[in-house]
Formats: C-alpha cells, structure tokens, sequence
C-alpha cells in the first residue's frame, strides 16, 4: 500500500489576530513533512469545519488566546460530528487554564497544547495519533 | 455504479476530497473510479489563473469567484502551492484569501502540493480537475503555484488562461520572451495603483501588436486591477475582468477553437497517462529489487552510460510485454 500523506489543518476561530505561534507550528508541521492547510485569523467554527471538510485533513488543530476556546474548540468537533466528519482529529492549544482540559477533553477535543510545548512533542503527539494509511476509502 | 460514483455526481464534497487525496497519494484503486467518472467529465468551462509567487492569484481568485457567484454559477477551486524538496511538506495558503467562500455551498475549494511536479500544477491535477466536473461544477477555477517563465502545464488543462503579472519585475524584452508570455488569453496588470503599471501596460500592448497570434481573431486584452484595498474600483475591476473571460468562452466556442484546445487536452492526457501506466512501474519495480541504485553506481563510475542502461532496461519491458 502506498504511503499516505498526513494532511493536516491550523486554524484561528474568533476574533484573536495573534498567529505568530499558528504560523510557527505550520512551518514546523511543512518540516515534519505534513501538507499544512492555513486558513488564517477571525475563523468562525463553520468556516474552520467546512475547510476541514473540502480539504479532506486528517487534524483540526486550533489556536486561541483569546479565551474563548470553551465556546469555539467544541464548537469545531460538534460541526465536523453533524457533517458525518468525526474521523477528522482536533486538538487545540493557545492560552488555555488547567481546569477546562477536563471540559474541552469531554466535548471531543483530543489534545490540549499550551505555552511551554516543545514542538516536537506536538509533531510527535500527530505521527503517533493520526494514521492516514487507515484513511478509509469512502 | 458504486456509491462513491454516485456520491461525486451528486456533489458530495467529502466523497470528491477523499478521491482527489487517493489520486494524490497513488492509491491503486483510485484509477477505476476515474475510469468510472470519465464520462461525467468534460462539461465544465476551465479557467487557468497563474503568474509569480504573490502576484494576486489568490485575491484574484477570491473575487472573481464573488463575482461568478451572483449569476448562481457553481465552482470549483483547485489551488496549488508548492512541496519542500526535502521534506515532501508543504504550506497551503491559497486558501487564507478564500475562505470568506467557506461556508457557500456552490464553492468548493481543493489545496493541492505539487509533490514534485515542475510544470505549476501537481501530477494530480488533472483527475482532480475531472472530479470537480463529475461534480457538476459550471466552472473549475485552477490556481497554479507561483510560477516564472516556464511552467506552463496549466495551458493543457484549462480553456482560458489568465496570467497575472505585476509592475517592476523587468524591462520591455520580458515582454517578448518565449513560454508565460505566450500563453495568456487575458493579461492581468494586477497591483495597477503602483508605479510602472503604465508602462507595463504599454510594452504588453505593443508586445502583442507585433505578435502573429492576433490575427488569428483574438488578441489578449489587458485588464488592469488596482488596490484590493479599494472595494469599489477593485470590483468594478474584476466585472471587467470577468466580462472578458465570458468574451472568451464566447469566442473560443464560435471559432472552434475549443475543440482544438479539448484536442490538445486530450493529447496531453494520453501523455501523462502513458507516463504513468508504463514508466512509474518500471522505475517502481527496478526500485524494489535494488537494480536502479545498481544502474546508477554504473553510471556513476562511468562502467555504462545512461543511453545504453536505458535501453537495456526498454528491451527488457518490451520483451516482457510482447511474451505476454
């Protein structure tokens, strides 16, 4: 069987303009040799669910700093759910607190990232979790 | 028919992006399923849009797709970006200034990494493009990598190539340069509001009233686009735009030339399908039994010479196939 490419996605939902660390994990996804869909800042989870989609990516991963990632974050997952898309993986990272993990894990998110994360852990944390070879054939 | 098929017919997306991916990742049986879709394909109007690493493609295609839209016209994008050599990564960002499109659901916009290809596309664009027409798609809107001089790959796949171009990037001799320049139905001065757009302008002009190609009935128009930042005279820019596509659509119908191009498609096609059906299996298999590094380490130490190893290997195919 050929090899797959591991596809993934970096997204901004909300309103937060700051995506220096967006933009360094893609270019750190583009050297784990991923193909890296950016969409930019000021996403709102349809967008982000709908680009997933026609992308066919195997990873959601999100940022925010703005605090709003208890609304947005599950948001994404429950959009991807209605769109018969849930094989599509989330995680997330930004500025988020220890006690809404519990939260975010619950609503389907299945990563958290925060400030302090080496790279190669979350690049790690991707070839281990996502495994396109399984992408199953519609 | 098998539902994937049927799926890709109706316009389910999921079902045409997993099917561009299998193409992309050359999975064995994505190739019946194009077979399969062939017939549905060939109906869409294909616009090519290309030029230099950030000229405007993208924001160009962002409004002309607005534009397509108020006449209820269905699209689809097809935008390419380019792979690391080393890695095999890459970044797709074309997508950053359609995304105000995300949520239409008569748009459907693919990324696709080269993947080693050279000529502005990726090895999979062309089935990727058929699937976007088994869609149902009015129009398919192909979006090549920054290109230079020279990757014009895109003019065997689309019906009316637009190339952008920007002021300050040379004097009037690149005008007259042979391959980008050649190919345009429609040029675009995109970034007009800077200097030297006028006089880009001009060196076109005169450019294409020296060119033989005119007076075969269509000669390249110059749209100029100015400041994106400037909705109104930007739109007003691209209905102008858009207006000359329809032109051309128009024309390329009534002077048969559309036939000529689907001819030239259809050649090119074959090409690249040959490409693939008989030489990646020889490359593949010699590859798996270790004997390209052998031929290369000949070749190397100058014990053969890539002629001879080259035909030695075509004898040897051919022989096979002839046994068969």
């Amino acid at each position: 069987m050929p090899e797959r490419k591991i596809r993934v996605m970096v997204a901004k939902p909300g309103l937060d303009g700051h995506d220096r660390g967006a933009r360094v994990l893609a270019r750190c996804f583009r050297d784990a040799g991923f193909e890296v869909v950016y969409t930019g800042c000021h996403q709102t989870p349809e967008q982000i669910a709908a680009a997933a989609i026609q992308e066919d990516v195997d990873l959601v991963g999100l940022s925010c700093l703005s605090g709003a990632h208890r609304i947005l974050f599950p948001r994404v997952v429950e959009l991807l759910r209605e769109k018969d898309a849930d094989d599509i993986t989330v995680i997330g990272g930004g500025i988020i607190p220890e006690q809404d993990f519990t939260m975010l894990y619950d609503s389907g998110i299945k990563a958290i990232f925060t400030p302090g994360s080496s790279l190669d852990s979350i690049v790690e944390w991707i070839k281990k979790n996502i495994n396109p070879t399984s992408a199953e054939f519609l | 028919m098998d539902s994937i098929i049927k799926k890709i017919c109706a316009g389910d997306v999921r079902s045409a992006s997993r099917l561009i991916r299998d193409i992309e990742d050359k999975i064995p049986e994505a190739r019946a399923k194009i077979k399969r879709l062939y017939s549905h394909t060939g109906k869409s109007f294909i616009i090519g849009i290309t030029g230099a690493p950030g000229a405007g493609k993208s924001t160009l295609t962002d409004a002309l797709i607005t534009e397509l839209r108020k006449s209820n016209k269905t699209i689809g994008v097809l935008a390419v970006d380019p792979t690391s050599p080393f890695t095999g990564g890459a970044i797709l960002g074309d997508r950053i200034r359609m995304q105000s499109h995300a949520e239409d659901r008569g748009v459907f916009v693919r990324s696709l990494a080269t993947r080693g290809a050279l000529g502005g596309l990726s090895q999979a664009a062309g089935d990727a493009i058929h699937i976007m027409e088994a869609m149902g798609k009015d129009i398919v809107i192909v979006e090549t990598v920054g290109i230079g001089q020279q990757e014009i790959d895109i003019i065997n796949h689309a019906h009316s190539v637009l190339v952008i171009l920007v002021p300050g990037m040379g004097d009037e001799v690149q005008t007259m340069k042979a391959g980008l320049m050649e190919i345009a139905d429609i040029f675009v001065i995109n970034k007009a509001n800077r200097a030297g757009a006028k006089q880009l302008q001009m060196e076109l002009t005169s450019m294409l009233n020296l060119s033989s190609k005119s007076a075969e009935g269509w000669k390249p128009p110059v749209v100029m686009v100015g400041d994106a930042f400037k909705p109104e005279t930007f739109t007003e820019n691209i209905v102008k735009l858009s207006k000359k596509i329809e032109e051309h659509h128009i024309y390329l119908q009534q002077s048969g030339k559309l036939t000529e191009r689907m001819h030239r498609k259809a050649m090119a096609e074959i090409n690249d399908t040959l490409h693939a059906c008989l030489l990646e299996p020889v490359i593949k298999s010699l590859a798996a039994g270790g004997e390209l590094e052998k031929f290369a380490e000949k070749i190397k130490n100058r014990k053969a010479d890539p002629y001879s190893v080259a035909e030695e290997i075509a004898q040897r195919f051919f022989k096979k196939e002839n046994e068969k």
